[in-house]
């Protein structure tokens, strides 16, 4: 009987450690290999081997990896050439990875390198009665859902961080680790690379967010929104339309585009609830939105409501918690 | 240096509605624009320009009303401008659209640099750029928000990526995409409109690029992915208690509550 295909999941190793979406790949990735007959395996590329133990207690039949000094550092050449020469050869019918940064950069490379589709930023993933990937992502402004289908293999997508939820571990699972030879070591137009600083904001793992919209007036104002995070102990965050209008720094955007955030407790000021913001907050456990328009959209997927002007508010609040 | 700008018209789309029951946007609902990420992408190109005296050349694929977008774009200081436009070039996704800028830019000619915003906003994939580096074999760098220093023959620049912001330096040829942080667009004179309404902007066509395309077919044809089924997705909604201007204080008390009950503060 001839070996069965596979589901990979391509990990990103950052920050010593396996980045966590990978886990929530996996726990979804258990659910499409069985629905469509594939073994699910895991692919990691790191400087130095590590345990892989909570990959295959979370789901994963085999994990390959290639283990070279030159994975120490981002370089996306370095990592497609091997990828590449790794992909040619398998058997592998699905190619999921986290749209991370890197996995964002990177797997439009691949998927180039293989001439295979790819879509970007799934929001749900399934499989058809042929057995084939269907991808889902919002369009247009996230009014639609587009169902996606790939005519060529592997079939590839890319899943942001907090989208999908991370199983239990088994650890009574058994999964087969196989060493891969890294055969490109070398990028001649790659001069040098450095880490600069580790990124400061991490709203992705907030407890509490204090997020500002269209109603923060200018950039300057989100001073006043940041000392009430700060006062929480939580992150400032913002929507698209102050991020686009230069506002605010990319990295503090929440929604579709931005970064996917599943906080205990979410305040939207001035946040008038477009789609593309409400995609990126909608499963906050507890979600309070100051807005003076009491016909703006965040209402509606508010759990508290206020009516009112958040350059009122703010400072009551942070008087009220003060004290 | 020739520089090399990627250039797409996409509808205003804050202001394009959408006809949920054909599932569709109303393309006439709303006029189109350059795609806003792509003015950050020529703002560094014609930064570049006036520290070296690069020569830029924009190149946009769409259909001929894109014409206009590369009007701009010299408006805004591009020097050459060139459209990719066929109607075999319909339908094509991310593969299909890279495969057929990354020909075009051959065809052009020799280039240093190419640069492009980091996503569009009406496809919001952030693919093409990567994927066109991939199409030409060069090294790309994606969300570069600062140009660190730039000569001859090395570029740095400054990217975030594995949760950190690192420095990266490269020889020529490079593929850049570039995040909204690393310039703020200027807007272009009124003298310098006027000069580019009369830009010539040079036609290519599928014949024009044929001998460079890495891929068998171009369009909807040479696209692997396909939209198989659109849903208008159900509205998400929650149980709101909402407080008027004249509640505030029983809502500041409700927060406080919250904050106890989710054990969220601080000592």
């Amino acid at each position: 009987m001839a070996a069965k295909k596979e589901l990979l999941i391509l990990a990103e190793y950052s920050q010593n450690k396996i980045h966590p979406v990978v886990f929530e790949l996996l726990n979804k990735g258990q659910k499409l290999a069985e629905k469509a007959d594939l073994n699910l395996s895991v692919l990691l590329l790191l400087p130095k081997k590590i345990d892989f133990s909570e990959l295959i207690a979370h789901g994963a039949d085999k994990v390959y990896y290639m283990e070279d000094p030159v994975f120490a550092n981002p370089d996306e050449f370095i990592y497609k050439e091997n990828i590449l020469s790794f992909l040619a050869k398998a058997q592998i019918e699905i190619v999921l990875t986290g749209a991370t940064n890197f996995g964002r950069s990177l797997a439009p490379r691949i998927a180039a390198g293989l001439k295979t589709g790819l879509t970007a930023d799934c929001t749900a993933l399934d499989i058809d009665e042929a057995g084939n990937l269907i991808q889902i992502r919002p369009a247009f402004s996230e009014n639609i859902l587009a169902h996606i289908k790939s005519d060529s293999r592997p079939q590839m997508a890319t899943i942001r961080y907090q989208e999908f939820k991370k199983g239990t571990a088994d650890r009574s699972r058994q999964g087969e680790i196989i060493a891969l030879e890294t055969k490109i070591k070398d990028n001649p137009n790659l001069k040098d690379i450095k880490k600069l600083s580790d990124r400061e904001i991490n709203i992705a793992e907030a407890d509490i967010i204090v997020a500002g919209g269209s109603g923060v007036k200018n950039g300057e104002d989100f001073k006043l929104l940041k000392e009430l995070a700060d006062l929480l102990g939580g992150q400032l965050a913002a929507s698209r339309d102050v991020v686009d209008a230069g506002l605010i720094a990319k990295e503090y955007q929440v929604g579709y585009s931005g970064q996917r955030v599943k906080p205990k407790l979410y305040f939207a000021f001035g946040i008038s609830g477009a789609p593309q913001h409400l995609a990126g907050m909608k499963e906050a456990e507890t979600i309070v939105a100051v807005n003076t328009d009491p016909s703006a959209p965040i209402f509606n997927l508010a759990d508290y409501g206020i009516v009112a002007d958040l350059y009122q508010v703010i400072p009551e609040l942070i008087e009220m918690l003060k004290n | 240096m020739h520089i090399i700008v990627l250039i797409k018209q996409v509808p205003e789309m804050d202001k394009v509605l959408f006809d949920s029951e054909k599932g569709r946007i109303d393309r006439k609902s709303a006029g189109v624009e350059v795609n806003p990420f792509d003015l950050n992408a020529l703002e560094t190109a014609v930064a570049i320009k006036e520290q070296t005296g690069a020569e830029i050349s924009v190149l946009s694929m769409g259909p001929n009303r894109a014409e206009e977008a590369l009007k701009e774009a010299v408006a805004r200081g591009a020097d050459n401008a060139y459209l990719l436009s066929d109607q075999k070039f319909a339908g094509a996704d991310t593969i299909a659209t890279s495969a057929s800028l990354a020909a075009a830019v051959e065809t052009i000619g020799a280039y240093d640099l190419i640069i492009a915003g980091e996503m569009s906003v009406d496809g919001d994939t952030a693919q093409v750029g990567p994927q066109t580096a991939e199409f030409l074999n060069i090294n790309h760098a994606a969300y570069v928000s600062e140009l660190i220093s730039l000569n001859e023959s090395e570029i740095t620049i400054k990217t975030s990526l594995w949760q950190a912001n690192y420095s990266k330096s490269f020889s020529y040829p490079l593929l850049i995409t570039v995040t909204k942080d690393i310039n703020t667009p200027r807007l272009p004179s009124f003298k310098a409109k006027l000069k580019a309404r009369k830009a010539e902007v040079k036609n290519l066509t599928l014949a024009d690029i044929k001998e460079k395309l890495k891929i068998d077919k171009v369009g909807f044809k040479g696209s692997p992915t396909w939209v198989d089924n659109i849903v208008v997705p159900a509205e998400i909604s929650r149980k709101t208690k909402v407080f008027s201007e004249e509640e505030k204080e029983s809502a500041y008390h409700k927060i406080k509550e919250i904050l106890i009950e989710k054990n969220l503060m601080e000592d």
